[in-house]
């Protein structure tokens, strides 16, 4: 470091953030290493950890079915997928990483119950159709928040975000092929299909988050560009564009009273319990049994074996070079 | 015998050695996939996936190969899912449940070494298709078996725990691996042919290899006399058939549905 | 390396925020402070707000070209791709 000479005038608090919001504002983007705002710090360490929950423990439930995959095209798919989810959790650790939260202590606030995470990783994957239904809605919904977060505003986020949106341009696909598959196989698979729909299609609609009017942090985050869009912005979106979706399948639609409102160019939506997705968002740690973390922490505690190897191991390497050396 | 004959009894002999190649990959595949979200730290989940994908890629290479030659208008699918128990031909060793971490790596390393020096030698058979797939597999072999050696020296020489665990893995599966160099008529036929390889070759290779990643890994070689033979032969585990009825359940609950 | 006074550093630029960091070449230095401030006199010319890392060479490692082909295989898994999806026209927006 060259030596710097304190100025004199250091910048009040104040200016500092007049001149981060201006950077904003401008389109700029904020790097590691840089001064930020506590809050923005904060608001950036929940939605990275909690991204990153949804990434890593979001492997959890579909890997259940990867044993059981109807045909090995399926398999090879499903495996990939999953691995992907494995992948964009290390793209947005490394982010993490930059913003000075290491691995392990998200992992340690995630088992220590400090931290939640989605409840909607705790609910089980009953069928195949689920496995369809999870990457159309689902990963649909959660594609719809990525895209958007491609012009966030802290520079590793937002690159990370790009890549993965990259990625994962298939896992949707492959969702709604599944679909397809069952919409026109046999009764069973059509009632598969409808069954799956009827239970996804409400979660999905969970992922964009409370209702805009009960979003507590929703102004602070869209004015750090945090989000670029708010809930219920991106939430429309996705219900509109799942309508076609929908009646391509010839499916029927699981919100029975939804409604195409020429006004608003967009569609009512009937049947939302907005009392129960708030609750159920909110819930988190609580909505019910946690076996994706129970599972996480079980993990965690089988392979400490093999990571006190790899470090007993590097620590016996680095002496014998030592002991050579002397 | 009549030459067209002959033609067609290779052309038979070829499929059931084609269906045994992608059953041993498979049924690994199968077993390797099952650490999906179980591996000891996130970059290992994604590299044991990215192992199972090129063993199940495998499978399907071989099973398609072998629908090409059957006069039935088989489909890889009907490989995988519509066959039982004493139908599937893979050795022993590969449908062994997954165990823990070690047990994973000592099978890993295993038949890495084997499918190395195996592969290397399927490149040169005069099944030109048979000789594409080994060319294509003999690539990510060659990466897998980095893996594998990287791992086994770590463990074997890492704590008292994982020498022991890696210890104990090898002793208890050492009895399979006698099978990998054992070969029945039909192999024996289509070695003659230039076709198949011959595993009995490999032996002297493979057991040098080995030992030699287990020395740095100060790991011993087990004195067991025990050797378990009948993959071949459509004789296995009773793992084998659990892990069918889970792989094949769905498959098999609507049977023609597409999907 | 011809002088053992020095240490070779690789240098790595981001242009302006928002980008990724680039190589942009390599320079010899004492040390990382040294590397650092050759790599502002060398590589950065530009008065955007950029950034600078600087990554002693030895500590790259550096795939093998016979390793080429078992490390990047991806071709052959076409189903990573969304086109390999083939979509009904009736379906926009995906």
């Amino acid at each position: 470091m060259l030596p710097q000479t304190p100025k004199k005038t250091a910048d009040t608090e104040k200016q500092k953030r007049a001149l981060f919001q201006r950077k904003i504002d401008a389109g700029q983007k904020i790097e590691p290493n840089e001064w930020m705002p506590s809050e923005y710090r904060e608001m950036l360490a929940y939605q990275l950890t909690q991204k990153i929950y949804t990434e890593t423990i979001g492997m959890q439930p579909e890997s259940c079915w990867v044993a059981r995959t109807p045909t090995l095209q399926r398999k090879v798919i499903l495996l990939a997928k999953i691995q992907d989810e494995g992948g964009h959790g290390l793209y947005l650790h490394g982010v993490a990483e930059t913003a000075n939260i290491p691995r392990e202590k998200i992992t340690a606030d995630l088992h220590s119950g400090k931290n939640p995470y989605s409840c909607l990783l705790d609910y089980f994957i009953q069928t195949w159709g689920d496995i369809g239904a999870i990457g159309w809605l689902i990963d649909g919904a959660a594609i719809c928040i990525q895209v958007s977060l491609q012009r966030t505003s802290y520079g590793p986020y937002a690159r990370s975000m790009i890549r993965i949106c990259k990625e994962e341009n298939f896992h949707q696909r492959q969702g709604y092929q599944i679909m397809i598959a069952l919409a026109r196989g046999s009764a069973e698979q059509r009632k598969m299909a409808q069954d799956s729909l009827n239970r996804w299609y409400w979660p999905a609609l969970m992922i964009f988050g409370l209702p805009d009017d009960q979003a507590s942090h929703l102004k602070d985050s869209m004015k750090y560009k945090l989000q670029l869009y708010s809930n219920d912005t991106l939430r429309q979106k996705f219900i509109d564009q799942t309508v076609p979706q929908i009646e391509y399948l010839g499916l029927e639609h699981p919100d029975k009273n939804i409604k195409w409102n020429e006004e608003r160019q967009h569609y009512d939506s009937g049947d939302i319990d907005w009392n129960k997705l708030s609750s159920i968002v909110k819930a988190h740690s609580s909505c019910h049994a946690r076996p994706r973390l129970q599972h996480h922490r079980k993990v965690h505690a089988e392979g400490s074996w093999v990571r006190e190897a790899q470090h007993a191991y590097r620590q016996k390497q680095i002496q014998r070079k030592l002991n050579a050396a002397a | 015998m009549a030459p067209q004959v002959a033609k067609k009894d290779l052309s038979t002999h070829t499929l059931r050695y084609a269906v045994r190649l992608g059953d041993d990959a498979l049924i690994l595949g199968q077993r390797l996939s099952e650490w999906v979200s179980c591996a000891p730290f996130l970059e290992e989940d994604i590299a044991l996936a990215n192992v199972a994908l090129d063993y199940i890629g495998r499978a399907r290479m071989y099973y398609q190969y072998a629908a090409s030659l059957s006069p039935h208008h088989k489909s890889e699918d009907d490989f995988a899912f519509l066959r039982g128990e004493r139908d599937f031909e893979n050795y022993l060793i590969n449908e062994l449940p997954r165990g823990d971490f070690a047990d994973t790596i000592v099978r890993q390393l295993i038949v890495d070494i084997y499918n190395f020096h195996y592969l290397s030698a399927l490149r040169h058979s005069k099944d030109q298709a048979l000789a594409a797939i080994a060319d294509k597999s003999h690539k990510e072999t060659r990466y897998h078996l980095r893996r594998s050696r990287l791992w086994t020296v770590r463990l074997g020489d890492g704590t008292e725990e994982s020498h022991q665990r890696m210890q104990r893995a090898i002793d208890e599966i050492w009895g399979y691996t006698h099978e990998l160099f054992t070969q029945d008529s039909l192999e024996q036929l289509l070695v003659e042919k230039n076709i198949a390889v011959d595993t009995a070759s490999l032996r002297t290779q493979w057991f040098t290899d080995i030992s030699a990643t287990f020395q740095e890994a100060t790991l011993t070689l087990p004195d067991t006399e025990w050797a378990i033979h009948g993959g071949r032969k459509g004789y296995h585990t009773e793992y084998l058939g659990r892990l069918l009825s889970e792989m094949q359940f769905l498959h098999r609950s609507y049977p023609g549905c597409q999907w | 390396m011809a002088q053992s006074n020095v240490q070779l550093f690789e240098v790595f630029i981001r242009l302006k925020n928002g980008l990724n960091h680039q190589h942009v070449g390599s320079l010899h230095a004492e040390n990382q402070q040294q590397a650092m401030d050759y790599a502002r006199d060398c590589y950065s010319q530009s008065d955007e707000l950029g950034n600078i890392w600087v990554v002693q060479s030895e500590n790259i490692v550096s795939s093998q070209k016979e390793d080429r082909d078992s490390f990047f295989s991806v071709s052959d898994k076409p189903y990573r791709h969304a086109s390999h999806y083939t979509l009904p026209d009736e379906i926009k927006n995906m």
